[in-house]
């Protein structure tokens, strides 16, 4: 009897999953497979494919508009994680207190997450108008010239870098917020006791506490910083001179403007191995903090 | 002075502090969202004479009738709407049935089917984004195609093309599973000893409980759709196709230093996001707290 209840049980469960489980075999799992295989081929949609063997990735090599895109990917990450990760974790600690309009200013400080990155790439975009923008503006009230930013080859890419920060952050902050919130009172209380400083209970309780949720972000921001897009196409279209052009825009360009698809997949090949091999040594480095910190 | 006073003091200028510290954030955040709407409200004379007057001098609407005279921005919302709605409703009628049947029913392979669905939300978009659109391309008998699938487009240029792919994602299963798991099993199993069927028993007794869960899950879902962009923009073409942030990158194209219309737009494009959220900004924080600490 138990048996046949079972058996109803997972005749019902197989139903249940049955249009998630076609979708992810569709949309995800067969193109990552495909994926893999048009990167070893010539395809434009319109003729039929064919098999060019590792050409794909040997032009990559040589491809001086890959090297660019790739080098400033790279820039743009590492200039992106060090203020990603300070902004959140800064805010999640002013906002970790009892006091009143606390979650008013909650609801602020998230504001510019709920606007699409469209929209905030365009709001950037006047503001950072080197004559009549608000930012150069109020830099001119202290005596600094800002510079044209956008129109600048140097800091277009710090430009983007700023609104990425401003138009991101909230979501890190609030992962942080949720570890802090769930570190133990009586840590805080133990120390106290043993007479630690604000900044060594900040160093010895908080920071490791908070391990679990800066791995997590860190995490977050690698995986994004890696396939920025949506901000270099609204407020640079890549420019100037190439300076924002990024690997996900070039992919964009090249496989669905031109209709590569068999290069674009050998470079989106490439950008995944890249985000592993990061993800997995920003885990390694976090484990061995994480031992480290709980040793006596 | 007593020690007191002075601790008190002491406090008090800490307050003082903080205030001051949260103040210079929310401005931060919020002043570049006020200066988009007094600029949507200003002639392009007025913006270039005196950005930085707060208030408009000369209020007008003209910018917001440009942009619905530049672009087809009454249509680029309608397509934005309805496909943010069909997301929505396939997002949370799915997710609730198969996180549901993750956290409350026994199968076989249940573990391992699982583990597939959570690490392919470690796969970046980009790996898949080319085969996807092949994919659609070649979708059998839709968009002129034959039953091989050749001859049209399949879903490209279709809205249906930006719904599918992440009509269920991995997201909203994991989401819906971590609610339902919190929940006691003795409901269920009472509801079968009097013959009820699981359908009956997820639909009567288990769903009811999960409705805020469900409406947080629905509400991220609409402004993911709803702010997406690199996807429509690969997918859709015909200016009649258009979404929001679509028609908003055009009008960035074409109008780009006519400030005034661009900020109409930009707030237009908002403005549904923002109403949902200062509606539900309690539910909407929490979910997502609850989802970083989960994950």
């Amino acid at each position: 009897m138990i048996g046949g209840l079972d058996r109803k049980q997972q005749r019902a469960a197989y139903l249940f999953i049955a249009v998630p489980v076609g979708l992810l075999i569709l949309f995800t799992l067969a193109p990552v497979v495909y994926a893999i295989f048009t990167s070893f081929t010539n395809y434009d949609i319109i003729n039929p494919s064919k098999w060019v063997g590792l050409s794909n990735y040997t032009k990559m090599w040589k491809d001086p508009f890959f090297r660019l895109a790739l080098k400033n990917t790279l820039v743009y990450t590492a200039l992106y994680i060090p203020p990603g990760l300070l902004v959140a974790l800064g805010t999640a600690l002013l906002l970790n207190r009892k006091r009143h309009f606390v979650s008013t200013f909650r609801v602020f400080f998230y504001l510019p997450v709920v606007a699409s990155t469209v929209a905030s790439a365009t709001i950037w975009y006047w503001l950072l108008n080197p004559q009549e923008g608000l930012l150069n503006t109020v830099l001119r009230w202290f005596g600094v010239n800002g510079p044209a930013w956008l129109y600048d080859p140097n800091w277009a890419m710090v430009a983007i870098v700023i609104m990425s920060v401003w138009a991101g952050f909230g979501t890190n902050m609030l992962i942080m917020l949720g570890g802090l919130q769930s570190i133990p009172r009586e840590l805080y209380e133990a120390a106290r006791i043993d007479g630690a400083s604000r900044y060594q209970s900040l160093r010895h309780v908080t920071v490791p506490g908070l391990q679990r949720p800066i791995f997590l972000v860190t995490a977050l921001l690698i995986i994004g910083a890696l396939q920025v897009f949506d901000q270099a196409y609204i407020l640079t279209q890549g420019g100037p001179g190439n300076a924002t052009l990024t690997i996900v825009y070039y992919i964009y360009n090249d496989g669905f403007l031109d209709l590569h698809m068999g290069y674009a997949s050998a470079m989106s090949v490439v950008l995944f191995l890249i985000i592993l091999v990061i993800s997995l040594a920003n885990s390694k480095i976090t484990n061995r903090d994480l031992t480290a910190a709980h040793k006596p | 002075m007593t020690t007191a006073t002075l601790h008190k003091a002491a406090n008090a200028g800490k307050s003082a502090a903080w205030y001051v510290m949260v103040l210079f954030v929310s401005v931060l955040t919020v002043v570049p969202f006020l200066w988009t709407l007094t600029t949507s409200f200003k002639s392009p004379g007025a913006i270039l004479q005196d950005p930085l007057h707060v208030l408009p001098l000369h209020f007008t609407w003209s910018n917001y009738s440009d942009v619905f005279s530049t672009v087809p921005f009454g249509r680029d919302i309608l397509n934005s709407l309805i496909i943010a709605v069909v997301g929505v409703l396939t997002n949370c009628s799915f997710g609730a049935l198969a996180g549901y049947a993750f956290a409350r029913l026994k199968f076989f392979l249940k573990g391992p089917t699982f583990a597939i669905f959570l690490a392919t939300m470690m796969i970046p978009n980009i790996v898949t984004m080319v085969p996807t659109f092949i994919i659609l391309h070649a979708f059998p008998l839709v968009g002129g195609n034959n039953i091989f699938g050749h001859g049209g487009r399949g879903f490209i240029d279709s809205l249906w093309g930006v719904v599918l792919p992440g009509a269920v994602g991995a997201f909203a299963i994991f989401m819906m599973r971590q609610f339902f798991g919190m929940l006691p099993s003795v409901l269920a199993d009472a509801a079968r000893v009097d013959g009820a069927s699981e359908f009956r028993i997820f639909r009567s007794v288990y769903l009811p409980l999960v409705w805020p869960a469900l409406a947080v899950l629905a509400i991220i879902t609409f402004q993911a759709y709803w702010n997406s962009f690199l996807w429509p923009l690969i997918v859709l073409n015909s200016p009649n196709k258009q979404t929001v942030q679509l028609g908003l990158a055009t009008f960035k194209y074409t109008y780009s230093t006519n400030y005034g219309p661009l900020m109409a737009g930009t707030i237009l494009a908002t403005i549904p996001v923002i109403l949902i959220f200062i509606l539900a900004q309690k539910r909407i924080i929490e979910g997502v707290a609850f989802t970083g600490i989960t994950s």
